[in-house]
This record gives C-alpha cells, sequence and structure tokens, in this order.
C-alpha cells in the first residue's frame, strides 16, 4: 500500500517537474521465418491454398454465368428473389475467391522482408529554391503582366466573375418564391365538400360512425387533381375526419358550431415538423404522430398532451349541405403545420 | 293413354308406380320441407347455446346481459363480426388487465364461437361475418389495395403490415398471420385503438382489396431477407454488428503475420 502510493507520488513529480523519461528507441523486431520459408511442405501447401481459393473464384464466376441464363426472374416475387440470390451468390464467390487468395498468397509466399527508407528532409536546399525562384519570376516576365494593368484586370476580373454561373441559378432556385402568404392558406374554401383520399367519394354524414376514422382531401374536380400542383396543395389541405361520442366532446364556446354531431375535422400536418399526423387510437381519442410521438387529444381541440408539438392541431370548421354531404365552413383560421419565420411561435 | 290403360295389368307395373310415388314425395319433400324452419331451430340452438357460453365466459366483465360496464365495452350492438374477431384471434376472453388485449391461443372452437357470435348478434343489430367470397384475395385489387392500405392502414400498421408501437404499450399487431376474415372483422368493427373502417368509407371491395395486398406481401421480399420490415432499426443492428464486424474481421486477418 505505502510502496504504491511512493511509486505514485514519484510518478507525479517527474510528469510535473522535468520531461518525462524517454524509452530507447526498441528498433525494427527480429524478423522471424515463416513456415513456409523454412519448410518446403508447408509452401507447397500455402501454394495448393492459394490455388483452391482462385478456382472457387473461376467456379463462381462460371456459376455467375450459368445463373443468368438459367435462373431467369419469373415475375412471381420468389422466383425474382432467387434469380438475385443465384446472381449474388456466383458474384460473391468470383470476387470474395480473388481477394482471399490474393492475401493469402501475400501474407504465406510472396518476400516478407522489412526495408526502411529514410525520409528526406521537407525543405530543399538553398540552390533548389533559388533556381525555383529565378523560373518563376522569368515566367512573370515573360508574360508581361507586370508592364500591361488592363490585361492584368482583364484576367482577374473574368476569373472572379466566372463562379456567378454556378452560384446565381443555385441561389435563385433555392429561394426563388419568397413568397409566404401561400403558408397561410389551403384550398379549403366555404362549402367545398369533403372527399375520401385517395379515391375522391364524397361523404355523408350520416356514413361517418362513431370510431371511424376517415382521410380528407377538398373535392376537386378530377382533372386538377391530376395536375402538379395538387401534390403541392393536398400536401397543405389533408384532413382526419373523427366521429365521437359527443358526451366524450370537449368543445370550447366559439367553436361549438365547427363540428357536427360528433364529427370533427382536423388538419393532419403536425405544427412540430410537418408529419401526417394519423395514428388515431378510439379508445383514448389520442392522436400520435410517428415521427416525434407529438400525442394530440382530439376529444379536446386536438390539444397536446404529449411531445415536442407547440400547438394544437388547426380545426377545420364543418358542417352539413341539404343533399347530407359534408363541407368546408371556410379555410383554416390559422396557417397549418409547423413554424415558418413568419411566424415563429 | 290408351296404351297406358293396355298395360296397366303388367307385371312390372307395382314398382313403376311404387318408383313415380317415390319421385313425387321425395320432390314434395325437398321442395316444401321446412328448411328455413330447421335453420332457424338450429340459430335458436346457436343462441341457446352461445348464451350458456357467455354467461360462463364473458358475463363476469361484460355483464348478464352485455351492457358493459365502467371500462367494459357494452356489446349490445357490435354484432357478430366482432366476436368472431375477438375470440377467434383469442384476444377474448382476457386473461389480465394490460394496455391492449393480445391475440393468444383460442379459448373455443370455431362452433363455440360461431354460438357465442350468434348470441350477440342476436342482442342488437351489427355487423355480420363476411363471406368467403367478401375475403377471398384472388378476387381482389392488390394495386389498389396497396393505395388504401397507405392513406387509412400504413401509419400503424407499417407500410407492409409488420405492425408498429402506439403510446402506452399499445400497439398495432403485424398482419403477416392474420386471416383474411379477421382482417375484414377488424377493419369493419374496429378492435381495441383501431378505428373503425365502415362500408362507406372502405367498401366491401376495397376492403377486399387491402386483404389482396396484404396477403401479396406474405410472399416476402423479392430483394432477399426482408429482416422484419422495420426498417431503419433491424437493418442498423445487422449492418453494424454484422455487416462491420465482418469488415473488422477482415482487417485483422489481412494485418495479422502468417505463422
Amino acid at each position: 500500500m505505502t510502496e504504491q502510493h511512493n511509486h505514485s507520488t514519484d510518478l507525479s513529480t517527474t510528469s510535473g517537474g522535468q520531461q518525462l523519461e524517454t524509452f530507447p528507441d526498441p528498433g525494427v523486431p527480429e524478423h522471424k521465418l515463416r513456415m513456409a520459408d523454412k519448410d518446403p511442405k508447408a509452401s507447397k501447401r500455402a501454394e495448393r491454398q492459394t490455388v483452391v481459393l482462385f478456382v472457387i473464384s473461376i467456379l463462381g464466376t462460371i456459376g455467375m454465368m450459368v445463373a443468368y441464363f438459367m435462373v431467369r426472374p419469373d415475375g412471381t416475387t420468389v422466383g425474382t428473389r432467387n434469380a438475385n440470390l443465384a446472381l449474388g451468390l456466383g458474384l460473391f464467390f468470383a470476387l470474395m475467391g480473388i481477394g482471399l487468395a490474393a492475401v493469402h498468397w501475400a501474407k504465406t509466399l510472396m518476400s516478407d522482408h522489412e526495408h526502411v527508407d529514410e525520409r528526406h528532409d521537407v525543405r530543399g536546399t538553398d540552390e533548389v529554391r533559388a533556381a525555383a525562384i529565378a523560373e518563376l519570376k522569368a515566367g512573370a516576365e515573360d508574360s508581361g503582366i507586370a508592364r500591361r494593368p488592363v490585361l492584368k484586370g482583364a484576367v482577374v476580373t473574368a476569373l472572379a466573375l466566372f463562379p456567378l454561373t454556378i452560384a446565381v441559378p443555385l441561389i435563385s432556385s433555392v429561394g426563388g418564391d419568397w413568397d409566404i402568404s401561400k403558408f397561410k392558406h389551403t384550398i379549403w374554401r366555404k362549402g367545398t365538400r369533403l372527399a375520401i383520399d385517395p379515391n375522391g367519394r364524397l361523404i355523408k354524414a350520416a356514413d361517418v360512425t362513431i370510431g371511424s376514422v376517415v382521410h380528407v382531401i377538398p373535392d376537386v374536380p378530377e382533372e386538377e387533381r391530376r395536375s402538379h400542383e395538387w401534390i403541392t396543395e393536398k400536401a397543405k389541405a389533408v384532413v382526419l375526419l373523427v366521429r365521437l361520442d359527443p358526451a366524450d366532446l370537449k368543445e370550447s364556446e366559439e367553436r361549438k358550431t365547427w363540428s357536427h354531431d360528433g364529427i370533427v375535422a382536423y388538419s393532419k400536418i403536425c405544427t412540430h415538423v410537418g408529419c401526417p399526423v394519423a395514428l388515431y387510437e378510439q379508445q383514448t381519442h389520442h392522436l400520435l404522430c410517428p415521427c416525434h410521438q407529438s400525442t394530440f387529444d382530439v376529444a379536446d381541440g386536438a390539444k397536446v398532451v404529449f411531445g415536442p408539438a407547440k400547438r394544437p392541431l388547426p380545426q377545420l370548421p364543418i358542417a352539413v349541405d341539404d343533399e347530407g354531404y359534408l363541407i368546408a365552413q371556410d379555410d383554416f383560421d390559422e396557417p397549418v403545420g409547423p413554424s415558418y419565420w413568419g411566424r415563429l411561435k | 293413354m290408351k296404351a297406358l290403360a293396355a298395360r296397366r295389368h303388367h307385371r312390372l307395373t307395382p314398382v313403376v308406380l311404387m318408383l313415380l310415388a317415390l319421385l313425387v314425395t321425395g320432390g314434395l319433400y325437398a321442395v316444401l320441407s321446412p328448411t328455413s324452419a330447421s335453420a332457424d331451430t338450429a340459430a335458436t340452438n346457436d343462441i341457446e347455446a352461445g348464451e350458456k357460453l357467455f354467461q360462463a365466459n364473458c358475463a363476469t366483465c361484460h355483464g348478464v346481459n352485455a351492457e358493459g360496464r365502467d371500462e367494459v365495452p357494452s356489446l349490445i350492438g357490435v354484432g357478430a363480426a366482432s366476436v368472431n374477431f375477438q375470440v377467434g384471434t383469442g384476444r377474448m376472453p382476457m386473461q389480465m388487465n394490460s394496455p391492449q388485449a393480445p391475440a393468444k391461443p383460442t379459448q373455443f372452437d370455431a362452433e363455440q364461437t360461431n354460438q357465442l357470435a350468434a348470441y350477440v348478434a342476436s342482442l342488437g343489430p351489427g355487423p355480420a361475418t363476411p363471406t368467403a367470397e367478401q375475403v377471398d384475395p384472388a378476387l381482389g385489387d392488390a394495386s389498389n389495395g396497396s393505395a388504401i392500405f397507405r392513406t387509412n392502414c400504413a401509419m400503424c400498421h407499417n407500410a407492409v403490415g409488420a405492425g408498429g408501437a402506439l403510446s402506452e404499450g399499445k400497439y398495432a399487431p403485424a398482419l403477416s398471420g392474420t386471416t383474411p376474415t379477421h382482417i375484414y372483422e377488424a377493419m369493419l368493427t374496429g378492435p381495441q385503438s383501431m378505428p373503425v373502417f365502415n362500408d362507406a368509407t372502405i367498401t366491401p371491395e376495397e376492403k377486399r382489396d387491402v386483404i389482396a395486398y396484404l396477403v401479396e406481401q406474405r410472399e416476402g421480399s423479392a430483394g432477399g431477407a426482408d429482416l422484419g420490415n422495420l426498417g431503419p432499426v433491424s437493418e442498423g443492428l445487422w449492418v453494424w454488428i454484422v455487416g462491420i464486424g465482418a469488415l473488422i474481421g477482415c482487417a485483422v486477418w489481412i494485418g495479422a503475420k502468417s505463422s
């Protein structure tokens, strides 16, 4: 115990005080002969093993060729899988055989003597340095750049301007559209009918039974749904429609008219970072976001009960038209989805 | 007529007459026999047998009249489909309180399950069990089923039905071993945490398309081992442990001196 303590004190004095003692350079360890160097039998055996590995590679290549022509994918899942497997195994043996053989060959049969090659100084000799500087000066003199300032200006300007050909299109396409008003609105309008995603069937209030969930898109003409803009608009406008027992539903005074007989509609875009929130648990009325586990209580204004989201999901006010179909009373009264630079809360 | 009358004393006459009489009796019986009546009797028997089973196995929680109480749902109006799903997959009777009743070996055989279903269906109108044709994956369109599954089901059950976690210990089970009938009934009745997808939300044809899509996933992946289709968890485990492990092994072997 004491001895150990003394020992450690010694060490700390040494490292705290002066430079640590350095070890002598052990040098290159003594060269040991391998089995294949000493014993001709072992050498022969290593050669045989290498040959076998190369033969495995040859067989793998042949097998891959055979598999390519014989095991064709027949259109079924199993057929495609078998064809891929056969090709893959052939390739594996073909390449692995070469690799293993090369390493085994190098390790057992090729020369393993260590050679030491001393590194030369990084700095050149004075003569070399003087000669290099003289060369550079002669080159500058030869180009006449010092005597022709316009030429100098032209070359610098040309080189400095060229990067704009890359930078301008890049910056322009990244920040091409600084209009953030589109974040504030969706294509929901007063009277837009609610339709089922993805087939666009209209929804009658009577068809939504208690405990049902319907994934909803705005009802727009078929050709509009085929347009490119539709994807962007749909991504903002998707809505989850749920029917609860009206006794379970807690509604604030101003939103009493936004639901219909226990049917409520909320934006499906998470207010955290915009994932589609759609994991609805029928018994607890909780709506879970699969990305970061934000949980919203659909029975209580879709307020956040767990997770990183800060705001409740925006509610779409709905009503029923004369024919019994569900319609939107208006667009959402707040932007859907996560915060952005125009809206930091 | 004359020819018939002339032969009325033929020695085979009694045999022919007897055969005719048998045929008429048999035919009449087949047409007029009270098949519906006998089915009714069978159904009544089923309901009675089901009620006995219910009182012995379910009434403790669901109440003697299946009226339910605080945390236990009423079974009036849930229909035969709900019973066939819950009892047929072993979820009911529950063995203990847990966040979710798991599927387990069934406690009742098919006949007893049908009797229970008949009894519960007699308590109030509800969804009936689907016919074999309604759940036949061969008649469904897997491509359309895929689109419907992605919109309505994939967020909980995973894109190929491998299942996934919900909140507080609940989970959406994997669908790889679920029978087409049970898949259909689950969509129709919305068991436990699952919402209801009635015939207006997902039509019976679309339900069959979803079944066709799910059954097609059982052939496995064309890309080889799917590692449970769990995405980055199982794939990352495989790459980091097996893949990088093999690379380290190769590096050690290449660096080691030959003996």
